[in-house]
């Protein structure tokens, strides 16, 4: 068996097959990167999973999870600071978080060089929005490059560090969902461990105090670091053109994934113009873009998600009083969703219809196939948690959810949880519904993990300003919905703080307790003011996989009293655990592949049909 | 070798990520060129869960254009339809379990569930090839992506890769006890003596 852990810190030059995720790891690890910092987001968890697949005492470089991304930014400015190259890493959005830190970086000399990773997400596979991060960029200076694969993820991070420690600044490599989690055939060079942990902070170095006119001039030497780039872009060839024989004076300049859904289009087209993939995105080489344009009669700028290199080129071309036609995005459309080969066939088709080819397809209507919404796993706490609180509150009561497995309640049979924003936000916008707002209730819901990463401010704020909400904690120990990793309220517990804050009504128990559960929500909404419960229960998918290690280890499930049932059905619509199984008889099953014998559903079956069997080895 | 394109799909929890690596790694130990993608993000059990694999020459994304599937895999009956529905082209292959997990939407009543004779006749409707996997005989139901490994090895879908292939596979993902009671499962599968 090949060991990511051990792969990841081999000396020789390899080939293996890795995650694009995972391939940025060996590029952290060759290029002496030193401190890597991260909040756990999707689509890049997995590269603190490959991390933590090599043993601490023999990883390269000191890895920690931050309790959000502003944090974990500014751990790794002040570890390069020291001289140390570093790197942090993120979700589209974490990008938010850390904003008020990341446009300052720009403006320091970072002695050690620092590496930025952000993981967009077109499409929105799994963040509430999919921001295009490139609108940031520019207003930071940052240079930002762009890998199309997992084997450009590699090698392009490389060149971040490279540009980074020569440039002594922040430099961003852009992910994006399918680039992270595809996998490939990467060959890999060796490595050796020359670097060892610097404290080399010298304020001489700076300045780093960015105050009235002191920030004109840092602003001012950014400006020509950042010009300075584009030669490294140059030099390492990293805008390339794919010309082709019969371009009919066409060409397409792209960047990233979207460049591979173009070229498996052109596989099949009448004719292929030329292609200058761009991977650097953030500044653009113009002499090369402006040569490209010459070259063409008509050139399509083809993006994902916003019409950044298009506004740029457009600028270019109409400053030298170029004659080239140049076609960007046209549709509301064009701006929405991942370009994926399908639908840049479309897009190429709208442009110019005499090319796409392959054969014309016929229209066969969609089956009906019942939808599979993601939902809370077998024996989850928060099920247990929204049935307990769903029995106390009215229909015209206000919930607010937050980020987090929890936000999974919105969807029936639960229905708790009517808005989302974003991490934290939940306590800030109950506080707002709550003013002037005497006849109904509102309970704001809160994970966790989000309790430290963005959730304390809009806390104390409710308890500043007297605002008059409950504020349900969901405790399960962990950071559960990114993959389980761990988070502050394991060394500093949640209970404690708000103690420490002065809130005078805090209840807890465990979610399983559902009848305590809900007398609590009970009382707790009754109270005027701020009022906390935490509705604490292990993650059970956790917990399941770490009891399931253990020898001797006792499979239970659930079993139904088929005499005894009444088909009342509270167990499959109102609990609504997916273990049950709903037979064309209306009779109820259980599903033994899903049910890990927890037993939280007893409560829901007002016959107590539900029982347990003796479990399997 | 020209593209052939492979649509992998189940539900969360049924062992797609290991079934996936097996495929590619062996599609890789047979020398031929490919890539795949995971649909990752939410960690919960019970979501629909996509891998795909490319393999063979011009093959650029690892994502593939709807109806262009020559294979999908499916892991679980509404999944399976499912993929049919999105990925499989017109004369394709379609590998199945007829294990359910009943999504949401059956459980709450609004829905129908689907049953392996909805997917027999959309398999006839789009020329399509089905081979239904017997599973009862595995007893740890997260082994049963060995049954649909083993299926593909032995009726040779992936052109040019074998069972060995599979096997060496395998051997780079699993160790020890795990290694032995997966590999038991393929092997039966990849013979002749089941299904």
């Amino acid at each position: 068996m090949k060991k990511l852990g051990d792969i990841l810190i081999g000396e020789n030059s390899f080939e293996e097959i890795l995650m694009g995720n995972e391939a940025v790891v060996r590029a952290m690890i060759e290029t002496q990167t030193k401190v890597v910092t991260s909040y756990p987001g999707s689509p890049t968890p997995e590269i603190a999973t490959a991390i933590q697949s090599i043993p601490k005492d023999k990883r390269p470089f000191y890895f920690e999870f931050s309790v959000n991304e502003k944090v974990a930014t500014e751990v790794a400015f002040g570890a390069a600071l020291n001289k140390n190259l570093s790197c942090a890493f993120f979700k589209s959005v974490g990008l938010n978080v850390a904003l008020d830190s990341f446009v300052q970086l720009g403006l320091m000399n970072i002695i050690g060089g620092m590496v930025v990773v952000i993981g967009d997400d077109p499409g929105a596979n799994s963040s509430q929005n999919e921001q295009d991060n490139r609108n940031v960029y520019k207003m930071s200076r940052v240079t930002v490059f762009e890998p199309a694969s997992p084997k450009e993820a590699y090698e392009y991070y490389k060149h971040a560090a490279a540009l980074a420690v020569k440039e002594q600044t922040v430099v961003v490599l852009r992910l994006t969902t399918h680039v992270c989690h595809a996998r490939q055939k990467i060959l890999f060079d060796k490595y050796k461990n020359t670097t060892s942990y610097r404290t080399k902070f010298n304020p001489e170095n700076g300045p780093y105090i960015a105050l009235t006119t002191m920030a004109l001039d840092m602003k001012r030497k950014a400006i020509k670091k950042f010009n300075r780039s584009i030669q490294y872009i140059k030099d390492a060839g990293l805008n390339k053109e794919l010309n082709s024989e019969n371009n009919q004076g066409k060409g397409i300049i792209t960047s990233g994934l979207t460049c591979l859904s173009l070229l498996d289009v052109l596989e099949t087209a009448r004719y292929k113009p030329d292609v200058l993939k761009l991977g650097v995105i953030n500044p653009l080489e113009k002499d090369g873009i402006l040569s490209f344009l010459k070259a063409h009669d008509e050139v399509l700028v083809l993006e994902e998600l916003d019409d950044i290199l298009e506004i740029q080129i457009k600028a270019m071309a109409y400053d030298k009083g170029l004659a080239t036609r140049l076609i960007g995005k046209t549709e509301d459309e064009d701006y929405v969703g991942e370009y994926t080969p399908d639908k840049v066939k479309d897009k190429l088709a709208t442009v110019w219809p005499d090319m796409p080819g392959g054969e014309p397809e016929a229209f066969v209507s969609p089956l009906e196939v019942p939808a599979r919404p993601a939902q809370m796993c077998p024996g989850c706490g928060h099920r247990s948690a929204f049935f307990a609180i769903k029995k106390v509150l009215e229909k015209e009561d206000i919930t607010v959810a937050d980020i987090g497995c929890h936000t999974l309640g919105y969807m029936p049979p639960y229905n708790v949880g009517e808005i989302l924003m974003c991490m934290g936000a939940s306590s800030g916008i109950a506080s707002g519904l709550s003013l002037f707002n005497d006849k109904k209730r509102v309970v704001a819901f809160l994970g966790d993990s989000t309790f430290f990463h963005a959730g304390l401010p809009g806390l104390i704020n409710a308890i500043f300003n007297n605002h008059n909400i409950t504020l349900i904690i969901m405790e399960n120990g962990t950071t559960a919905m990114t993959g389980h990793q761990d988070h502050a309220g394991n060394k500093v517990p949640i209970e404690n703080i708000l103690k420490g804050l002065g809130i005078e009504s805090i209840l807890s128990c465990d979610t399983y307790s559902q009848a305590k559960l809900t007398d609590l929500v009970k009382s707790s909404i009754q109270i005027k003011g701020i009022s906390v419960v935490i509705a604490r229960h292990p993650c059970m998918l956790k917990f399941t996989r770490l009891q399931r290690k253990k020898s001797g280890y006792v499979q239970k499930h659930i079993t139904i009293n088929q005499e005894t049932c009444n088909k009342t059905h509270d167990c499959v619509e109102s609990f609504g655990c997916p273990t049950f199984i709903r037979n064309p008889d209306e009779s109820v099953d259980i599903n033994l592949d899903l049910c890990i014998g927890d037993g939280s559903c007893r409560p829901s079956c007002p016959e107590q049909a539900i029982g347990f069997d003796k479990g399997v080895k | 070798m020209k593209a052939y394109n492979i649509h992998i799909t189940g539900v969360g929890g049924q062992g797609i990520g290991l079934l996936s690596q097996a495929l590619l790694r062996g599609i890789d130990h047979a020398g031929i060129n490919a890539i795949a993608v995971d649909t990752h993000g939410l960690a919960q059990r019970g979501g629909v869960v996509v891998s795909r694999i490319r393999c063979g020459e011009q093959i650029h994304s690892p994502l593939i254009m709807k109806k262009a599937a020559d294979l999908v895999l499916g892991m679980e009956v509404h999944e399976a339809l499912r993929g049919l529905d999105i990925a499989l082209k017109k004369g394709g292959t379609l590998v199945y379990m007829d294990v359910s997990w009943q999504p949401l939407p059956v459980r709450l009543g609004v829905n129908h569930e689907v049953t392996a004779k909805d997917i027999r006749i959309a398999c006839e409707t789009s020329s399509a090839t089905a081979i239904k996997v017997d599973t009862q005989i595995v007893e740890d139901s997260r082994m049963q992506n060995m049954a649909l490994l083993g299926t593909v090895a032995r009726h040779r879908l992936i052109p040019g890769v074998s069972k060995k292939n599979y096997d060496a596979a395998l051997g780079d993902l699993l160790a020890g006890e795990m290694l032995r009671k997966n590999r038991a499962i393929f092997d039966e599968y990849a013979s002749k003596r089941i299904g």
